[in-house]
């Protein structure tokens, strides 16, 4: 028995993947067809119903989104994928694109159908330049197939898409640093209000959304929404695409009903800890996720249940660390990525990375003292109440949650000791 | 208008839709502290120091930039919004070479004065700031990237008010800086010198180059006869340094204290102003009558002249020759002067007060030179001034009005204007009127010009004769103007452009309390001043009579063109 | 085309996206692809910026944001070599190790002969196959001492005729 549920990657590696006679053979566009006979409401509704909510991480409800584009009485729209998947630890949006790029590209055009908009964009990040070429092709196909382009289907709807690079940038991963990126620029986030449902790119209602997200919907369009609700909990409707990574033995990328536990993600599909070594510490929803221990295995994928618990699955990344690794080291790797994204415009999170980096590192070399703790607490607050958008307020969330659960391994590179030998608790080298 | 009701810091108030949390906050008494956010500019909410609680939410509302909502209960200073603007300081603090005492902003600074309201006292974060090179390749303006807090005040001023961009955000995360592109010097860049930037910085990051040390030396120095010119937009401004209200006129106490730093003569670039008047006004009456090139620009700026010298330089030829007052004035004071006080020009050395950094840069140009020695010595503007003035321990609020000295030191009205963006154009009306009408102006305001107004227009009757006139000011409404010039649909006859917003009173070297609301409080002394003179038109003033029969002969004559006029280059740009 | 990329092909590629500033980031990744050494000269960024009619400043601001371009020549391929949370748990010091000895180079160096640069990156997506590396649009991962080897001779090598999976 399998506890994966195959609705949105049912096609992955059954069909060639920018084959259209292949998607189609497996009720491609269908979703599109029946889109077409609906009223906008009708649509809005069957996507309520499914209970769907945004893949992206932040979980926003993808009907109301929806819902809120169409009343924005303002043209051009915009419809926009966010393609850029820099959380660590994620590589389901790539998933999609390389093994089923159709399913986005229908989502987006049931998306522009019901808007009214006439074109869309893909901003993908710089280093999937594969996935980039994938959809550029498969674009192509669906223009010439007329599922793209000028009057699709015969109707007087028309939708074209391109595909845009990121050049590396996880903070484009923010929706208004994308639209910034994909006008050019460097990609720092912009002031809200407005936002970008009304004033998005090119200053126009944009409407932006997550692959996982957008590739659902032809799913929803296709066997309902109620029946696409009926697979997850009374609150988290469907399936999600999850990535398990570290130290797991079988690594990759699943999809799975909400409702199942973090317990047999990690010892069913992932069949357990690697190299005979015992679960530590486990990370969800990428490095702007919280960390925690074994004693939350038993929590059920859901929004509400995580949120409960003070946790977030935010993009899907589960992340197991084995004994053999420290806490320390752990919350200083993520430090250093976030000050290394940190688009540097505001100053909690451009100077406060910077500080809990430095304060990690004393930690590793055992020059820390009580008094780190403190200082640690004020710029986590700072940075997390106080930033200018969610980079910096998630970024201290691994380092003041595994402070939570793992006190004493913090305390003992206080006294001088690594328990797991990671840091090197000197001068020298790191 | 769509009123809202919220409660601020446990006051009821109701206040217009788009109200930020800042603005209402002002409205009960209380000022949220602020560091990026700047009354004439666009809100960037990058600095976070103005963090409060609305009730309801954990994360915490940059005051600055949220407009308020019904219902919304805001308290400002809460427990959780204390430790983190506490926290933001410190952060700020740890990243910045905190050397207050060697610091040009010592007294003056934003950043400063935010620690002293906070009470830091001990410094809770590693100090970890990097010390980077400071830029001072130019004569104009100095930066000094280490004191920066990267709240992106100079560059919205660089790209948005002059069009220039040459500073600009780069990088990310630790090594996010303002920056010239590939970091290179000023000088190489597109810099046009405005020092506009200078004016916005709130810290000690972006400031002018410090020639007072040049100027002390010089009245140290026995054998130097030490002169001094101050300009029209100077003495509306520099009580600003000493705590007066914007649009307090300060001419005689300006005068007075200058005397008691033990400058020998103090006269004032209004004179060359009057005198620019009439060698301009002559140059345009020749362009009208001989086909000359129009519209003819007016070329008393530097900022401007180096902005079309570097970005359209194909349009020199619009260009008046006239020199700036300020260099006409260091020119006959090495010549003229000399000469009637019976010195050797080389023991002179002349000072000028400028409200400008441009002016500088133009002071050391190799055309600066037509007495046969550097024309004008050193420049300082009104802020430098007013660090001599306090180090000098001058009382500068009490001190006794004095006059200026003769011949340099007499002026109209029109020389008074200069100041204020329009008034050259104003002044130069007054003559030309006159001059080419023989008859008497009735009515000698020119309102139309007036004012801060990015580009302002106007059309004079001349003999019947309709002339167009224009008048901008801010560089971005230059290029707006040079764009039409090169598009071929320019129709005017005589253009005035001044680089700075609101002309010279609003110059880079002006008070750091400069804003658009002070610059409006300047032109309306400015105009004042010019009402409550004697005399209100250049060809009027007798000493500049004198100057013409003693001296230059007559208007664009030989050696007028020798003195006081010049010529341009073109200067291959880097944006 | 390996040499320093010459004005007129910066013109060229910035005609081909009809000159519009939305497309900056776009031109300068195509840009940085021909120019052989993985980067934006001076002289090219302003090149851009002229034929654009942007500010300098504004391109340098750009570049120098994103991680992938770069100021300053390095190899032909560059080595990158992940450095995230999933891809640390899975201790990515052994590869560097073996990537260090194998091109006689510090991590953030360039080879004599210009061809590879080893470098940090962040995740890109191959946490499945963790510790991973990535060369150009390829991805490696599970690497042992040879592999490294192997894969390291395949690009100097008449980079081009051998099969890289
Ligand atoms: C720093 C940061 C990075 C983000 N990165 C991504 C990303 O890579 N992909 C993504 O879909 N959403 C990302 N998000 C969330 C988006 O801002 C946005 O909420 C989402 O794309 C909306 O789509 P959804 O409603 O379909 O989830 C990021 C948010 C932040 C603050
Ligand atoms: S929190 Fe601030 S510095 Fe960090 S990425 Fe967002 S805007 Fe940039
Ligand atoms: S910039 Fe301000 S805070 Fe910094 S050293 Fe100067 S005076 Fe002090
Ligand atoms: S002096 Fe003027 S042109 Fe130069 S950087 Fe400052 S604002 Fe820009
Ligand atoms: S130089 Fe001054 S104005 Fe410019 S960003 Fe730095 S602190 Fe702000
Ligand atoms: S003053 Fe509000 S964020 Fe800077
Ligand atoms: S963490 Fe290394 S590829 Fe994702």
């Amino acid at each position: 028995m399998s506890i994966e549920a195959k609705l949105l990657s049912a096609n992955f590696d059954r069909i060639i993947p920018d084959s259209l006679e292949d998607y189609k053979r497996f009720g491609g566009y269908n979703g599109l067809k029946k889109a077409m006979n609906m009223r906008p409401e009708q649509i809005i509704e069957e996507i309520k119903l499914s209970k769907l909510m945004g893949r992206g991480g932040a979980a926003y409800p993808t009907g109301i989104k929806w819902e809120q584009a169409h009343e924005v009485k303002k043209f051009p729209k915009y419809v926009v994928c966010n393609a850029d998947e820099g959380e660590p630890g994620t590589l389901k949006d790539k998933y999609v694109m390389d093994k089923d790029p159709y399913k986005l590209i229908e989502g987006m055009t049931i998306a522009a159908y019901l808007l009214g908009a006439r074109e869309g964009y893909i901003y993908v990040r710089g280093e999937y330049k594969k996935s980039q070429e994938i959809l550029r092709g498969a674009i192509k196909n669906a223009v010439n197939a007329n599922y793209l382009g000028e009057n699709i289907l015969g109707s007087d709807f028309s939708f074209d898409l391109e595909v845009i690079s990121g050049a590396g940038a996880y903070v484009c991963g923010e929706n208004s640093a994308l639209v910034e990126s994909s006008e050019g620029r460097a990609g720092r986030p912009r002031m809200k209000p407005p936002f970008i449902k009304i004033s998005g790119f090119r200053g126009m209602p944009t409407l932006l959304n997550n692959v996982e997200t957008f590739a659902s919907v032809p799913v929803i369009m296709d066997i309902g929404g109620e029946e696409y609700a009926s697979y997850g909990t009374d609150y988290s409707g469907g399936t999600k695409l999850i990535t398990l990574s570290g130290n797991v033995v079988n690594k990759g990328v699943f999809e799975v009903p909400f409702g199942i536990t973090l317990r047999e993600i990690i010892y069913e599909l992932g069949e357990g800890i690697a190299n005979g070594r015992k679960l530590k510490m486990i990370q969800m929803g990428g490095s702007s996720g919280a960390c925690f221990s074994e004693e939350l295995l038993d929590t059920p994928l859901c929004y509400k249940t995580a949120k409960a618990k003070g946790l977030s699955l935010g993009s899907g990344a589960i992340l197991v660390i084995d004994d053999s690794n420290c806490v320390v080291d752990f919350a200083k790797c993520i430090t250093e990525f976030f000050l290394h994204e940190s688009c540097g415009k505001c100053t909690p999170c451009r100077e406060g990375n910077r500080q809990l980096a430095k304060i990690l590192d004393k930690f590793a070399k055992g020059k820390a003292s009580k008094k780190d703790y403190v200082s640690i607490d004020r710029i986590s607050n700072a940075m997390t109440n106080g930033s200018f958008c969610g980079l910096g307020q998630t970024a201290a969330t691994a380092l003041t949650t595994s402070l939570k659960f793992f006190k004493e391994e913090f305390d003992a590179h206080i006294y001088g000791r690594c328990l797991t030998d990671c840091c090197s608790m000197s001068e020298g080298e790191e | 208008m769509n009123m809202i009701n919220i409660v601020i810091d446990n006051k009821r108030l109701t206040v217009p839709e788009g109200t930020t949390i800042l603005e209402a906050a002002e409205k009960v008494g209380i000022k949220i502290p602020t560091l990026c956010n700047h009354t004439d500019q666009t809100v960037k909410a990058n600095c976070r120091i103005c963090l409060v609680e609305v009730k309801g939410s954990k994360k915490l509302s940059a005051a600055c930039a949220t407009p308020v909502w019904e219902g919304a209960e805001i308290v400002t200073s809460s427990k959780s919004a204390r430790d983190a603007r506490k926290t933001v300081l410190e952060l700020i603090l740890a990243d910045h070479a905190q050397d207050c005492l060697n610091c040009i902003r010592n007294g003056s600074c934003e950043l400063q004065k935010l620690s002293m309201e906070f009470v830091i006292c001990e410094p809770s974060f590693d100090n970890i700031a990097k010390e980077l090179p400071i830029d001072d390749s130019n004569p104009s303006i100095v930066r000094n990237p280490s004191k920066c807090i990267r709240c992106g005040r100079c560059l919205e001023v660089c790209h948005d008010v002059q069009s220039i961009g040459t500073i600009s955000t780069a990088h990310r995360s630790d090594e996010y800086v303002i920056s010239t592109a590939f970091n290179m010097p000023l000088d190489q860049s597109a810099c046009v010198y405005c020092g506009q930037c200078s004016l916005v910085c709130p810290v000690g990051a972006i400031y002018e180059k410090n020639d007072v040390d040049r100027v002390w030396e010089s009245i140290d120095n026995p054998n130097m006869h030490v002169i001094v010119q101050t300009a029209p937009a100077v003495r509306v401004s520099l009580g600003e340094e000493f705590g007066m209200e914007p649009g307090s006129i300060v001419t005689g106490k300006m005068v007075a204290a200058l005397r008691r730093l033990g400058f020998d003569r103090v006269f004032d670039t209004d004179f060359t102003a009057d005198l620019t008047v009439i060698e301009e006004g002559y140059e345009l009456i020749g362009r009208l009558r001989n086909g000359g090139k129009l519209p003819m620009i007016t070329s008393c700026s530097p900022g401007w002249i180096n902005f079309i010298e570097k970005f359209y330089p194909d349009q020199l030829e619009h260009l008046s020759s006239c020199k700036s007052p300020q260099q006409m004035f260091g020119a006959l004071a090495k010549t003229y002067y000399a000469q009637r006080a019976g010195i050797n020009p080389k023991d002179i050395f002349v000072v000028s007060i400028m409200p400008c950094t441009a002016k500088k840069y133009e002071s050391t140009r190799s055309q600066m030179y037509s007495s046969g020695y550097r024309d004008v010595d050193a420049v300082l503007t009104t802020r430098e001034l007013s660090r001599m003035l306090k180090l000098a321990g001058v009382d500068f609020r009490n001190i006794e009005p004095e006059e200026f000295d003769a011949p340099l030191g007499i002026s109209t009205g029109a020389g008074v204007i200069f100041g204020a963006s329009g008034g050259v154009m104003e002044a130069a009306l007054r003559t030309v009127y006159e001059v080419l009408t023989e008859k008497e102006l009735d009515k000698i305001d020119f309102e139309s010009v007036r004012g801060l107004e990015g580009i302002k227009e106007a059309t004079v009757y001349i003999n019947d004769m309709p002339v167009k006139v224009a008048v901008a000011n801010g560089l971005k409404n230059a290029r707006l103007i040079a764009e039409r010039i090169k598009r071929g649909k320019c129709d005017y006859t005589f253009i005035e452009i001044m680089c700075c917003p609101g002309g010279c009173i609003g110059g880079g070297g002006q008070p750091h309390t400069t804003t658009n609301k002070a610059r409006e409080k300047r032109i309306g002394a400015t105009y004042t001043e010019d009402k409550g003179m004697k005399l209100r038109k250049s060809h009027e003033n007798p000493a500049i009579k004198e100057l013409y029969k003693e001296f230059l002969h007559e208007p664009n004559g030989h050696l007028s063109h020798k003195l006081l006029h010049t010529t341009y280059r073109h200067r291959k740009h880097i944006k | 085309m390996r040499e320093i990329t010459s004005q007129q092909k910066v013109r060229e590629v910035v005609e081909k996206y009809g000159g519009v500033c939305e497309k900056l980031v776009q031109i300068l990744l195509e840009l940085q692809e021909i120019s052989g050494q993985n980067f934006i000269s001076k002289e090219v960024a302003l090149t851009v910026a002229e034929e654009m009619g942007l500010p300098l400043s504004k391109v340098y601001d750009v570049i120098t944001f994103y991680s992938m371009f770069s100021v300053e020549p390095k190899g032909r391929h560059i080595i990158e070599v992940c450095k995230s949370a999933p891809c640390h748990v899975n201790r990515p010091q052994s590869v560097v190790n073996m990537f260090e000895s194998a091109l006689g180079i510090r991590m953030g160096e360039t080879t004599p002969d210009k061809t590879f640069t080893l470098q940090h990156s962040s995740c890109f997506g191959a946490c499945d196959i963790s510790p991973a590396i990535k060369i150009g649009d390829e991805i490696y991962g599970n690497l042992t001492e040879d592999k490294v080897l192997e894969i390291i001779n395949s690009y100097r090598e008449g980079y081009r005729n051998v099969n890289r999976s």
